[in-house]
C-alpha cells in the first residue's frame, strides 16, 4: 500500500468526488463524512510520503508502470512532500470547520459542493506531486475549473467575479501551456527531470528563453502577483466563506510551488537566476507589489477584502524571496508557502465564523466582537500577530529568512518592502481590533456600554479554528527542524 | 564563569503565564485575587531562589527550543538579569496589593482581564530579563507590548483609544521598523545573536555599520523613551494608576533600558564602542533627553504627567551610565534600575491614592492636601527625595555611582548634566510637597470630607518608601549584583 501513496493521494479524493456526485441527491447526509474520509486518506498518504522521503530520500512512482519519459511519473521529494502535508492538512481542517456553514450556505446543494471541493483538492495534490510538465497543466485545469465553479456558487456578484477569474485564469494557464509547448518543441520531452538534463546544452536558444518567460508569466497571473492580481480580490470576497477559506490558502501557494519547481528543477537554477535579467526585474516587481498591495489593503472596508490584498502582498514575499536566488531567501520562500497557507486558513476561518454568526464581516459589524465572539477574536488575533511577524508565530520566522536573504543579496528595496508590509499589517489588524475592542462606546450619561448579545460560533467550528491558531505557534517553534531536515534538502546544493 | 543548567528560569515564568487560565475560570473576586498573590509570591520565590547561585558567580542556563538552526529561544540568568527580575517580581507583589485597593476603590470594570494581562506583562518582563540572546529578548519585548495594550486602554473610551494608538505606534513601529532589521543585520554580520561579554560585532562590522546599528537599536527599543520617541509614555498615563506605577515606572520602561544595556554590553561590547568613540554619542543623546524631559516636567500640571516626564529623564540616566562605558557608570546604571523603581513606584502609588481619595489629578488642586493625607504625602516626600537623589534614600547611591562614572570616563560635561538635572528634579518635585504641607487648603476644591485613601492604597507606598530608605543604608543585594555584572562585562569573561 505505502508504495502507492503518490497515486492514492490523488485518486482518493477524485473517486470520492465521483461517488458523492452520484449519491448527492439520495443520501446528502453521507457526503460530508465521505469527503472527510477521502481527505484524511490523502493527508495520511502525504504524511507517509514525507516520512519515506525523510528516511530514504526522494523517490518516483510510475503510473501504470510506464517508465518515463514515455509514461507519467509522480516524483516525490522533500519540497513537494512538505507542501503536500501542509495543503492536505489545510483542506481537511477547512472541511471539518466549515461543515455548518456549508449546510446553511448550500442547503440542498451540499453534495455538489463537496464533489467540487474534492475535485479541487485532487487537482491541487496532483499538481504538487506530478513530475510531468503537461500532466501538471491538465491537473491545473481540473483545479481551476472546479475553482471557478466553487467561486460561482457564492453570493450576488459571484458569477461576475467568477467570470473574470475564468478569463484571467485561462490566460494564465494558456501561457503556461504555451511555455511547455516551446519546451517540448526544443527538448522533445515533457518529463521534468528529462527537460532538466537536456536544457543545459540549449542555454543559448531563444526558444528556451521564450518558454521560460512565457511559462513564468502565466504562473504569475495564476498566483495573482501584483500587477496581475486583478481577479483575486473579487473572486475571494464574493465566494462563499467555506470556498474562500479553501481556495485562498491553496490556489496561490500551489502556484508558488509550481514556480519554485520550474525554477529549480525544470530550468537549471543557474539559468533561472543568472542567465537573464528576468530574476532581477521580478524581485523589484515583487517589492513594488508588496508595497502597493499593502497600501490598497488600507483602503478596504470589509475584513475579507482587506485580507485579499494582504494575501496579494504575501504572494510578493514569496516571489521576491525566491527570485533573489540565494539559499536563505529561497528557504524563506518555501517556508512561507507552508506558513502562509496556515495563516491564510486561520484568518479566513475567522472571517467564516463572523459571516456565519453575524451574517457580515464589514468593519462596522465587528463592533464589540471581543465580547461577543471572544474565541474567534483570539484566533484572528493570533493570525494577525503572525501576519505582522511577531515571534514565536510562524510568520516571524518566514520573514526572518526572507529579510535575511534580502540582506545577503544586498537587496535593500525588498528589505524595505517587507518591513513596510509588516508595519502596514500592524495598522490593518489593530484597526480591526480597535473596532472590536472599543466600540460601541459607553454611553456618557449611563456610564455603561450597550449590551451586546453573545454570539460565539459553535464548538465544532471553534475547536478546529483554535487548533489552527495553535498550529501557527507550533509551526513557528518547529522552524528549525523544518528548515534543517526538509527545506535544506529541498534546495539544490549548488545554491549558496 | 561556570554555568548551571536548570529549569528555574522557565519555572519563574510559569506562574504568571498560567494565571490567566486560572483567572478566567474564577467567579469570585476574592479567589481571583488570592490566585494573583499566589502567582506573584511563587514567581518571586523562584527568582529569589536563584540568588545564591548567581551570587556565587554562576550563570543559570536553560534552552527552551532550538527554533532556528543557529538561534534558540534560551534563558540565561546572570547578575544583571537577576537584578531586574528581582525588582520587577518583588514590586508585582506590592502592586497586586495596591491594585486590590485601587480597582475596588474605584469599582473598575473587567478586573479579571486586568489581572490576567498584568500577569502576562510580568512574565514578559521576566522573560526579557532572562533572555540569553537578542531573538529571545525581542520575543518577550513584543509580548510585553501586546500584553500591556489592554492595560493601557483599560477604560475603553475615546481617550484610551487615541492613547493606545500612540502607544502601539511608537513602541511597535520602532521595534518592527528598527529593532527587527537591526537584529537581522547583526545576525547577518556575526552569525550569532547570543549576548557575549565582549560583544559579537568586534572585527565584523565597519564603523559606519556599527554607528547605524547602534542608533537603530537605541531608538528601536522605544520603551526606553529616549527622545524623540518618548511621547507614548505621557500618553500611556491614561491607564489605571497601578498600571502606570508598575509598568510605566518599572516593568515596561525598564525593559526598554534593560534592552539598551544588554545591547550595549552584549552585542556591541564596551570595548568596541570605546574604540570607535560611540559611547559619547549615545551619552549625548541621553543627556539631551535628561535635560529636556526635566524641563518639560516643570511645566506639567497633571501629577501623573509630571511623573511620566520625570521617568523619561531618569531612564536616560541609565542609558547615559551605560554609555559612559566606565565601571562606576555601568554599576550606577544597573543600580538605578532598582533605586529609581522603588522611588518612582512610591510616587505613582501616592498619585493613585490621592485620586482614589479625592478624585484630583492636577497638582494645582492639591494645596494643603498633606494635612488631610499625611501618610500619603509623607511617602511621596521620601519617594521624591529618592528620585532627586538625596540621602537618606536609595537614589543617592545610584546617582553617586553615575557621577563617579563621569569622572572615571573623564566626561565632565555629563557630570554637569547630572547635577543640573538633579536641581531640576528638586524644582519639579519639592513644590508639590511644599504646597501640600505649607499652603492652606482651599476648601472650595474639596466637595467632601477628605480622609486617607483605603488601607490597601496606603500600605504599598509606605512600604516602598521604607524600602527606598533601607536601600540607602543597605543597598544589597542590588549593589553586589550590579558590581558582579560590571566585572563580568568589563572583565570580558
Amino acid at each position: 500500500m505505502s508504495a502507492h501513496y503518490p497515486i492514492f493521494l490523488v485518486v482518493a479524493p477524485l473517486m470520492a468526488a465521483l461517488v458523492i456526485a452520484i449519491i448527492a441527491r439520495e443520501r446528502p447526509g453521507l457526503c460530508p463524512p465521505l469527503a472527510a474520509i477521502a481527505l484524511t486518506a490523502s493527508l495520511w498518504s502525504a504524511a507517509g510520503m514525507l516520512c519515506r522521503v525523510l528516511a530514504e530520500g526522494p523517490f518516483s512512482y510510475h503510473i501504470g508502470n510506464w517508465p518515463p519519459p514515455m509514461g507519467i511519473a509522480y516524483e516525490v521529494d522533500h519540497l513537494n512532500a512538505l507542501v503536500l502535508v501542509a495543503m492536505a492538512a489545510v483542506a481537511l481542517i477547512n472541511l471539518i470547520t466549515t461543515r455548518q456553514a456549508v449546510a446553511s450556505d448550500f442547503t440542498g446543494r451540499e453534495g455538489y459542493f463537496y464533489a467540487l471541493y474534492l475535485l479541487f483538492c485532487a487537482g491541487t495534490f496532483g499538481i504538487l506531486v506530478t513530475g510531468d510538465a503537461f500532466n501538471l497543466y491538465v491537473l491545473l485545469e481540473i483545479t481551476s475549473i472546479s475553482g471557478y465553479a466553487l467561486v460561482g456558487l457564492g453570493h450576488r456578484d459571484a458569477a461576475l467575479a467568477s467570470l473574470n477569474y475564468v478569463f484571467m485564469g485561462t490566460i494564465g494557464a494558456s501561457l503556461y501551456l504555451l511555455g511547455v509547448g516551446y519546451l517540448y518543441l526544443i527538448t522533445g520531452t515533457l518529463n521534468m527531470a528529462d527537460i532538466f538534463s537536456i536544457l543545459p546544452r540549449l542555454f543559448g536558444s531563444k526558444v528556451v528563453v521564450a518558454a521560460f518567460v512565457i511559462a513564468m508569466t502565466g504562473l504569475f497571473m495564476k498566483m495573482a502577483l501584483f500587477p496581475l492580481h486583478g481577479w483575486l480580490p473579487n473572486a475571494y470576497s464574493e465566494a462563499a466563506s467555506p470556498v474562500r477559506s479553501l481556495i485562498a490558502p491553496l490556489t496561490t501557494k500551489t502556484m508558488i510551488y509550481v514556480m519554485v519547481r520550474l525554477g529549480l528543477y525544470v530550468f537549471p537554477p543557474d539559468f533561472t537566476f543568472n542567465h537573464l535579467l528576468f530574476a532581477k526585474v521580478v524581485v523589484w516587481v515583487a517589492a513594488a507589489g508588496i508595497v502597493c498591495a499593502s497600501v490598497l489593503a488600507l483602503s478596504q472596508t470589509s475584513l475579507r477584502r482587506m485580507l485579499a490584498y494582504v494575501l496579494i502582498a504575501e504572494v510578493g514575499y514569496m516571489v521576491g524571496g525566491f527570485w533573489l536566488g540565494n539559499r536563505m531567501a529561497i528557504t524563506g520562500a518555501i517556508l512561507h508557502i507552508v506558513n502562509d497557507a496556515a495563516m491564510t486558513l486561520c484568518v479566513f476561518l475567522a472571517v467564516g465564523s463572523f459571516t456565519h454568526q453575524l451574517r457580515d464581516d464589514r468593519f462596522a459589524t465587528l463592533k464589540g466582537c471581543f465580547r461577543r465572539m471572544p474565541w474567534t477574536m483570539v484566533v484572528l488575533a493570533t493570525a494577525g500577530l503572525s501576519m505582522i511577524g511577531v515571534p514565536p508565530t510562524c510568520g516571524f520566522f518566514s520573514k526572518w529568512y526572507l529579510i535575511g536573504g534580502a540582506l545577503t543579496a544586498d537587496h535593500w528595496g525588498l528589505v524595505a518592502a517587507l518591513i513596510f508590509s509588516s508595519l502596514v499589517n500592524a495598522v490593518l489588524f489593530f484597526r480591526v481590533f480597535e473596532i472590536a475592542y472599543y466600540e460601541p462606546f459607553a454611553d456618557p450619561h449611563q456610564e455603561h456600554r450597550p449590551a451586546l448579545s453573545y454570539a460565539e460560533a459553535p464548538a465544532t467550528m471553534l475547536a478546529p479554528m483554535l487548533f489552527t491558531a495553535a498550529g501557527l505557534v507550533g509551526l513557528g517553534l518547529l522552524t528549525g527542524r523544518i528548515v534543517t531536515h526538509i527545506i535544506d534538502a529541498a534546495i539544490p546544493a549548488a545554491i549558496l | 564563569m561556570n554555568t548551571l543548567l536548570t529549569l528555574k528560569p522557565l519555572l519563574a515564568l510559569l506562574p504568571p503565564l498560567g494565571l490567566p487560565l486560572i483567572l478566567s475560570s474564577c467567579r469570585s473576586p476574592n479567589v481571583r485575587e488570592a490566585w494573583t498573590f499566589g502567582a506573584a509570591l511563587t514567581m518571586f520565590a523562584v527568582i529569589a531562589s536563584m540568588l545564591p547561585a548567581v551570587w556565587a558567580g554562576q550563570c543559570l542556563e536553560f534552552t527552551l527550543v532550538q527554533v532556528l538552526p543557529e538561534v534558540s529561544i534560551a534563558f540565561r540568568v546572570d547578575a544583571l538579569g537577576l537584578l531586574f527580575a528581582l525588582v520587577s517580581s518583588s514590586l508585582w507583589i506590592v502592586t497586586s496589593l495596591y491594585s486590590v485597593g485601587y480597582m475596588r476603590g474605584l469599582n473598575e470594570h473587567s478586573q479579571t482581564r486586568y489581572y490576567s494581562f498584568f500577569a502576562l506583562s510580568l512574565a514578559a518582563a521576566a522573560g526579557v530579563a532572562f533572555s540569553a540572546n537578542l531573538l529571545t529578548l525581542y520575543l518577550f519585548y513584543e509580548m510585553l507590548s501586546f500584553a500591556t495594550y489592554p492595560l493601557v486602554t483599560h477604560h475603553q473610551d475615546q481617550e484610551a483609544r487615541s492613547s493606545g494608538r500612540k502607544y502601539l505606534l511608537y513602541i511597535l513601529g520602532a521595534s518592527i521598523g528598527l529593532v527587527l532589521p537591526a537584529m537581522l543585520i547583526v545576525f547577518h554580520l556575526s552569525g550569532t545573536l547570543d549576548f557575549t561579554a565582549g560583544g559579537i560585532l568586534a572585527g565584523k562590522a565597519g564603523t559606519g555599520q556599527v554607528t547605524v546599528l547602534l542608533v537603530m537599536l537605541i531608538f528601536g527599543f522605544a520603551k526606553a523613551a529616549v527622545m524623540p520617541l518618548h511621547s507614548w509614555l505621557p500618553a500611556a498615563m491614561v491607564a489605571p494608576t497601578p498600571v502606570s506605577a508598575l509598568l510605566h515606572a518599572v516593568a515596561v520602561v525598564k525593559v526598554g533600558v534593560f534592552s539598551v544595556l544588554r545591547v550595549i554590553t552584549g552585542i556591541f561590547g564596551t570595548g568596541l564602542l570605546a574604540e570607535l568613540n560611540l559611547g559619547t554619542m549615545v551619552a549625548a543623546i541621553a543627556a539631551v533627553t535628561i535635560v529636556a524631559a526635566s524641563l518639560i516636567a516643570l511645566s506639567q500640571d497633571g501629577l501623573k504627567r509630571r511623573l511620566a516626564f520625570s521617568t523619561i529623564g531618569q531612564l536616560s540616566y541609565i542609558v547615559l551610565g551605560a554609555a559612559l562605558l566606565s565601571p562606576s557608570g555601568l554599576t550606577g546604571a544597573m543600580l538605578h534600575i532598582a533605586m529609581h523603581a522603588f522611588g518612582k513606584i512610591t510616587l505613582f502609588f501616592c498619585a493613585g491614592a490621592i485620586f482614589v481619595a479625592t478624585g484630583k489629578k492636577y497638582i494645582s488642586e492639591m494645596k494643603g492636601i498633606g494635612w488631610r493625607m499625611p501618610l500619603t504625602m509623607g511617602a511621596f516626600f521620601i519617594g521624591a527625595l529618592s528620585v532627586i537623589g538625596l540621602p537618606p534614600c536609595g537614589g543617592f547611591i545610584s546617582k553617586w555611582h553615575l557621577v563617579l562614572g563621569t569622572l572615571e570616563a573623564d566626561q565632565i560635561v555629563f557630570l554637569w548634566v547630572i547635577l543640573f538635572s538633579s536641581l531640576l528634579n528638586a524644582a519639579y518635585f519639592l513644590p508639590i510637597v511644599y504646597q501640600a504641607f505649607f499652603c492652606h487648603p482651599e476648601e472650595s476644591l474639596f466637595e467632601r470630607q477628605v480622609q486617607e485613601a483605603p488601607r490597601w492604597c496606603i500600605v504599598p507606598p509606605l512600604f516602598t518608601a521604607a524600602v527606598s530608605v533601607i536601600l540607602f543604608f543597605h543597598p544589597q543585594p542590588f549593589l553586589h549584583l550590579a558590581r558582579m555584572a560590571t566585572r563580568h562585562i568589563l572583565g570580558g569573561f
